[in-house]
């Protein structure tokens, strides 16, 4: 039950709690009862909205940057993702395997305000080694779902 | 002028959803719940599938029979999915969609005045296609009081010295309604004593909310010999557009649909049937995921029924519930007509399948969520009114 709630509020965080129960055949109090249990337990860590903002006409660039860092004695990477982490600009850090060891999504209003974090903040930390940051151009697909255009019902009309 | 015409086509009626179709043509804002296929778009690896093979340049007719590696995936397909052991070479032919599998199967074994018995409701190509191949239409009337299920007692009466083939359309369109083993077992015996074949339409299978999931008739001891055996790609795998369907039968008539097939068709669309390759090999999961989505969609709607306190018995297949209307003292027609026009909703009447229809409405859920709760408002609404 609750991978099937999960998997129902990944895509729609808004869906009516009462239409989710009717579907999977329980009680909305039961998926109320699960659901704040999913948040104490941080399974649910928020409900955020996917928004296309180059539709918005506010400015916003993004990049993702490839970091590579020496892993603090004792303490490993994780450590090191805290400094990265706590800033406000990061919106995603992931530890990855391959030839750098963290992508670091951010996301600022100008250019300059993404150079300047890159060198003024990350590039400085004592255990980064290097960094290579990537602007992201165009945004196609993003949490499942294809930004850039609206899906419509084209079926027609048939006898059947 | 001569008259043009074939006599016996002019008297066959025009589908009754294409006539209720045409008012809501020209009701743009209205919402339908009406459409009878998938809502989802076909599996993107399926898709890019046919991409590679025009790209490919594979744009020649395939064989008569079909694409002889898509006719082995099926076959092991169908020992996978319905414990049914189809020769790929010589007993399956790949059509234009079930439809075509169902048309050709009656013209290569009926003669004039052959009876064929038609449980309704059911698709509204079976009665036609009949009178077309020379053969008579017997309605085999369900009942609602049997989850519209087809009954021994049902099928027996209805048998004279000249019925031939007794059509089984489950799991059904419009009902929704589905034969178990147990619903299954008294039939096959009443099939066998009177010497009848079977053409079962099985395009539905896939997509079965039984626990213990879809059986076909043709794998009961002694049927395959007397059953021809329809399915196709429409329905389960999302590929209406794509008009690709098989027919499993014994090699007799195989032999004679083919050609007829050859003559009016020459194969099914190449492409199609190279996507479909993809389709029945390695869309198991996608499929399964399409049959969840239904069957929450399937119980939100027998809910919200429910909670009007409307008559409903619960469908286990296909994406249609066929709730009952009957308590607001109209025919079918005129609930979906004044639904139409006083709410915007599009359902068809059951009568459109058949007499037996009456009292019903197909409602089809192959629509998201968002659509058929915005529909469901109105139709509750509009239930209200009636009731006062």
């Amino acid at each position: 039950m609750r991978e099937k709630i999960l998997s129902y509020i990944e895509h729609n965080s808004r869906i009516d709690l009462e239409d989710l129960a009717m579907m999977l055949g329980t009680e909305q109090a039961m998926i109320v009862n699960e659901l704040e249990a999913m948040e104490n337990e941080h399974i649910i860590c928020g409900y955020p909205t996917l928004i296309n903002w180059d539709k918005a006409s506010v400015e916003k660039v993004s990049a993702l940057i490839e970091v590579r860092v020496t892993p603090q004695r004792g303490m490993g990477f994780d450590k090191v993702a805290e400094r990265i982490y706590n800033y406000p600009e990061v919106n995603a850090v992931y530890l990855i395997s391959g030839s750098y060891d963290f992508m670091v999504s951010i996301e600022g209003h100008t250019l300059r305000e993404v150079a300047d974090f890159v060198s003024a903040k990350l590039s400085p930390l004592d255990s980064v080694l290097s960094t290579q940051t990537n602007f992201v151009l165009k945004k196609y697909k993003d949490h499942g779902i294809i930004m850039a255009e609206k899906h419509v019902d084209e079926r027609e009309k048939v006898s059947l | 002028m001569r008259n043009p015409l074939n006599k016996t086509i002019t008297e066959i009626k025009p589908s009754g959803i294409r006539k209720f179709f045409d008012i809501v043509a020209e009701m743009p804002e209205a919402i339908s719940l009406g459409v009878g296929e998938p809502d989802f778009d076909t599996p993107w690896k399926v898709r890019d599938e046919a991409i590679y093979s025009l790209e490919r340049g594979r744009t020649f007719y395939t064989s008569n029979s079909g694409l002889k590696e898509l006719r082995i995936e099926i076959s092991e397909f169908l020992k996978r999915h319905y414990d049914l052991d189809y020769d790929p070479l010589t007993e399956m032919l790949m059509t234009v969609g079930g439809s075509e599998g169902i048309d050709v199967a009656l013209r290569a074994m009926l003669d004039p005045g052959d009876e064929v018995l038609i449980p309704q409701p059911s698709y509204v190509s079976y009665e036609p296609c009949t009178i077309l191949a020379g053969g008579v239409p017997v309605a085999i009337n369900l009942k609602e009081e049997n989850e519209f299920r087809l009954k021994p007692e049902e099928l027996e009466a209805a048998i004279t010295d000249k019925t031939k083939i007794l059509i089984m359309p489950f799991p059904n369109n419009p009902t929704g309604a589905v034969m178990e083993k147990a619903d299954l077992e008294p039939i096959v015996e009443l099939v066998k004593k009177y010497d009848l074949f079977v053409l079962t339409d099985e395009i539905y299978g896939e997509l079965t909310y039984t626990g213990s999931g879809h059986v076909s008739i043709a794998s009961f001891p002694g049927m395959k010999e007397r059953t021809i055996y329809i399915n196709g790609f429409s329905k389960s795998h999302a590929m209406t557009g794509w008009r690709l369907g098989y027919v499993c039968a014994p090699q007799v008539i195989i032999q004679q649909m083919t050609k007829i097939h050859q003559f009016a068709i020459m194969c099914a669309p190449t492409t199609s049937q190279y996507a479909a390759v993809t389709a029945i090999r390695d869309c198991d999961e996608d499929v399964a995921n399409m049959r969840e989505e239904y069957n929450d969609r399937r119980r939100y709607l027998l809910n919200r029924f429910k909670k009007m306190n409307v008559k409903c018995f619960e469908p286990y297949g296909a994406f249609y519930i066929f709730p009952s209307i009957a308590e607001f003292g109209m025919s079918s027609e005129e609930f979906c007509t004044r639904l139409l026009k006083e709410k915007e909703v599009a359902v068809v009447p059951g009568t459109a399948f058949g007499d037996s229809g009456e009292g019903n409405v197909r409602i089809s859920y192959a629509y998201s969520l968002e659509n058929l709760k915005k529909a469901m408002d109105r139709i509750e609404e509009f239930i209200n009114e009636l009731r006062g």
